[in-house]
């Protein structure tokens, strides 16, 4: 739905159903767009999926978001606010995650916290300092400094520096880049907690099981918004069939498909190989002539939500070139 | 050797090749390999001056005659002492000693030139302010001949005297009486000293969240930039004033360096010196892309202001482009400060040019650091 009930810049809070309603957000760095008239509407306490390659314009379009960059073209709301014009009381309600550990490593646990509880001007500091170290584990370890804990922890860290403000929105770049599974899985506990507690969440990852973990996601590409939606309406949207290759040598395969230039996307798993196509009749005459050499099994299967990115990826990049 | 062996040429050169591809990548650095060696010679080429002409020179003349006039004609040829003003009383020209708007001061006293024809070697007081030594070397060796072989000159035939005999010079060496380096060198040094550590400190503070990543934390928080800019700056205020103390202590018990002015006009002067310094810092923090850069900048501020400051090099020898240049730099006025409250026990009227120069120095420093600061990341 376009945004209608936004479209017209208004002072103070506006009652609205979306946390995030913006549309036609561009920006570009000397001359190159990396955000390209994007458009996101997220709905109060959901949790919000931001996917796409390295360099696609997720951070860029973050960042717009809570004030940290000013767009060249932009309009809608955050939190009910104008996002070009109440960038102070945006911050103010948003709780930013930076992609890479950003806090003072030579500070202690509690010390950062402090720090930006301070920032915050949060009303009874000591107390919710005490109760946001608490919540998030951190109890027994708030003397340790900053800079040595692990990769797990800080990041840990970081999502608590930015709660203690209790924010209404979350703002997630990348949290689990690097963060072993473990604390990946606690992590996502832990958001679809904040979830429940009516706590907006915009999530940027890699992890395509982390896609899953979402109410509903965006993909974009090279700053294109190009699939947005719950799993099932994006892979259904995306009109993409594939089939399942396994057994046998797969990387001879992989090589022989694709030298016969008859299908359109060919992916190696570790133990199978995912055979895509936008039209189902077109793939299944393409691999009919393999299908009867033996050691390999063949399924028809559902697209995963990985073949859709994938796909659309690479078609964007053949669009652009 | 052990090193020796197996050294591949081509490995090394791999490295060469690298270096160079960043040497030419990395514009901050290439221009610090031009410009300090530029910077270095034009200073060092034009600027020192260990022999300092036309130093300002005040007159009491209590006697006024063609030999004083003589006297002083032949001053101003020998091109060491500039005639500034001629002064009514000592105390008019002590005044102007203490300001530091003389270097000289020459008093005729009564009757001079009637005991001068009478042969009875009148006295002719030479006043210096000799806290810098050099400045005035060349100047007081040159004086006794200068004032005899323009006196011989009123004493022609058979008034003929002989050399040396006709006037009996005084020479009085205020402020440094001993004629010590170190009464100049050790109060300049507690600017040279602020001025290093307070600009680089700071100027690697910001840089160093850039480059950390922390001011991106800072930025998306409702923090403005002014409570960023000073509440970076105020602990290192701080950190300038243990500096002083330090200084200062450390002068008077191993160089015997007394304050002869009020230690308190020193420290809230220095108040203004330090935040100039500090507000250099973080403007040059804001720069920098990164600490590397800050580094570099803050040599490309303190190396002016060693040398063309007066700290190294008499600041009267250096010709005017330099001293015109010296006069921007805040370690300038407050050398002037800082000797005048030590050395000569200036009160706050003697300085008040240079404190209004220090403060212009400082406004302007912060709106630049102010309007540079960036709110946002772009």
């Amino acid at each position: 739905m376009p945004g209608k009930m936004n479209s017209e810049p208004t002072a103070g809070t506006v009652k609205t159903d979306f946390a995030i309603d913006v549309s036609n957000v561009t920006k570009s760095f000397s001359g190159k767009v990396v955000v390209n008239s994007l458009s996101m509407q997220v709905k109060k306490g959901e949790i919000y999926g931001f996917l796409g390659p390295n360099g696609s314009g997720k951070t860029t379009f973050i960042r717009i978001l809570c004030g940290l960059l000013t767009p060249d073209s932009a309009s809608g709301t955050c939190l009910g606010l104008d996002i070009l014009k109440e960038q102070d009381a945006i911050k103010r309600r948003v709780g930013y995650m930076t992609q890479r550990f950003s806090l003072y490593e030579e500070l202690t646990v509690t010390e950062n916290i402090e720090l930006i509880a301070r920032l915050y001007n949060v009303p009874e500091r000591k107390k919710a300092v005490r109760e946001i170290i608490e919540t998030t584990g951190f109890g027994g370890r708030e003397k340790q400094l900053a800079g040595t804990l692990s990769g797990g922890w800080k990041q840990r860290l970081s999502l608590a520096a930015c709660l203690v403000h209790k924010p209404e929105l979350l703002l997630l770049d990348e949290p689990t880049a690097g963060v072993d599974p473990k604390a990946r899985r606690d992590f996502w506990e832990e958001i679809h907690n904040f979830a429940n507690a009516g706590i907006t969440t915009l999530v940027s990852t890699h992890y395509m099981d982390e896609a899953e973990r979402c109410h509903r996601l965006a993909y974009i590409a090279y700053g294109d918004l190009l699939a947005k939606g719950t799993i099932q309406e994006v892979v259904d949207g995306s009109g993409l069939s594939t089939w399942i290759v396994t057994g046998g040598n797969l990387g001879a395969l992989s090589v022989e498909l694709r030298k016969s230039g008859t299908i359109e996307q060919i992916v190696v798993f570790g133990d199978s190989l995912h055979l895509t196509g936008s039209d189902p009749e077109q793939l299944e005459k393409a691999i009919e002539p393999y299908r009867s050499r033996p050691d390999y099994y063949w399924k028809r299967s559902r697209s995963g939500i990985e073949d859709v990115f994938i796909y659309l990826t690479e078609k964007k990049a053949r669009d652009n070139y | 050797m052990k090193i020796f062996t197996g050294f591949s040429f081509k490995r090394f050169a791999a490295v060469v090749i690298k270096e160079f591809i960043q040497m030419r990548r990395d514009r901050m650095t290439f221009a610090m390999m031009i410009g300090i060696p530029v910077i270095q010679l034009v200073i060092f080429g034009y600027v020192i001056n260990s022999n300092p002409k036309f130093l300002p020179t005040a007159i009491v003349c209590a006697d006024h005659s063609p030999f004083s006039r003589s006297i002083i004609s032949a001053m101003r040829t020998s091109e060491y002492f500039s005639i500034a003003q001629e002064v009514d009383s000592e105390q008019q020209a002590a005044d102007m000693l203490r300001r530091s708007e003389v270097q000289f001061v020459l008093s005729f006293p009564e009757n001079f030139s009637r005991e001068l024809v009478k042969g009875q070697r009148p006295q002719l007081l030479l006043e210096l302010d000799a806290a810098d030594p050099a400045t005035v070397a060349y100047a007081v060796a040159a004086v006794e001949g200068l004032v005899d072989s323009a006196l011989q000159k009123d004493f022609k035939g058979a008034l003929r005297r002989p050399p040396d005999s006709l006037v009996d010079i005084r020479i009085h060496r205020c402020f440094n009486p001993e004629i010590k380096t170190q009464i100049n060198i050790v109060p300049g040094l507690l600017g040279v000293i602020l001025t290093m550590t307070m600009v680089f400190i700071t100027s690697l503070a910001v840089t160093r969240e850039k480059e950390r990543g922390t001011m991106e934390t800072l930025l998306s928080t409702p923090v403005k930039p002014l409570e960023v800019m000073t509440g970076k700056i105020v602990p290192y205020i701080l950190v300038g004033y243990i500096q002083i103390t330090l200084v200062l202590g450390l002068a008077e018990t191993l160089f015997d360096i007394d304050i002869n002015g009020s230690i308190l006009l020193l420290y809230l002067t220095a108040f203004f010196f330090i935040t100039a310094n500090l507000a250099v810092g973080v403007t040059i923090s804001t720069l920098a892309k990164n600490q590397l850069q800050a580094v570099q900048m803050s040599v490309f501020f303190f190396l002016p202001s060693l040398l063309l400051s007066g700290f190294m090099f008499p600041f009267r020898g250096m010709p005017e482009w330099a001293q015109w240049i010296g006069n921007v730099l805040p370690l300038t006025h407050f050398l002037v400060i800082v000797r005048g409250i030590i050395l000569r026990g200036a009160d706050f009227m003697d300085f008040a040019g240079h404190f209004l120069a220090l403060s212009i120095f400082l406004v302007a420093v912060i709106i630049i650091g102010l309007l540079r600061y960036r709110k946002t990341l772009d």
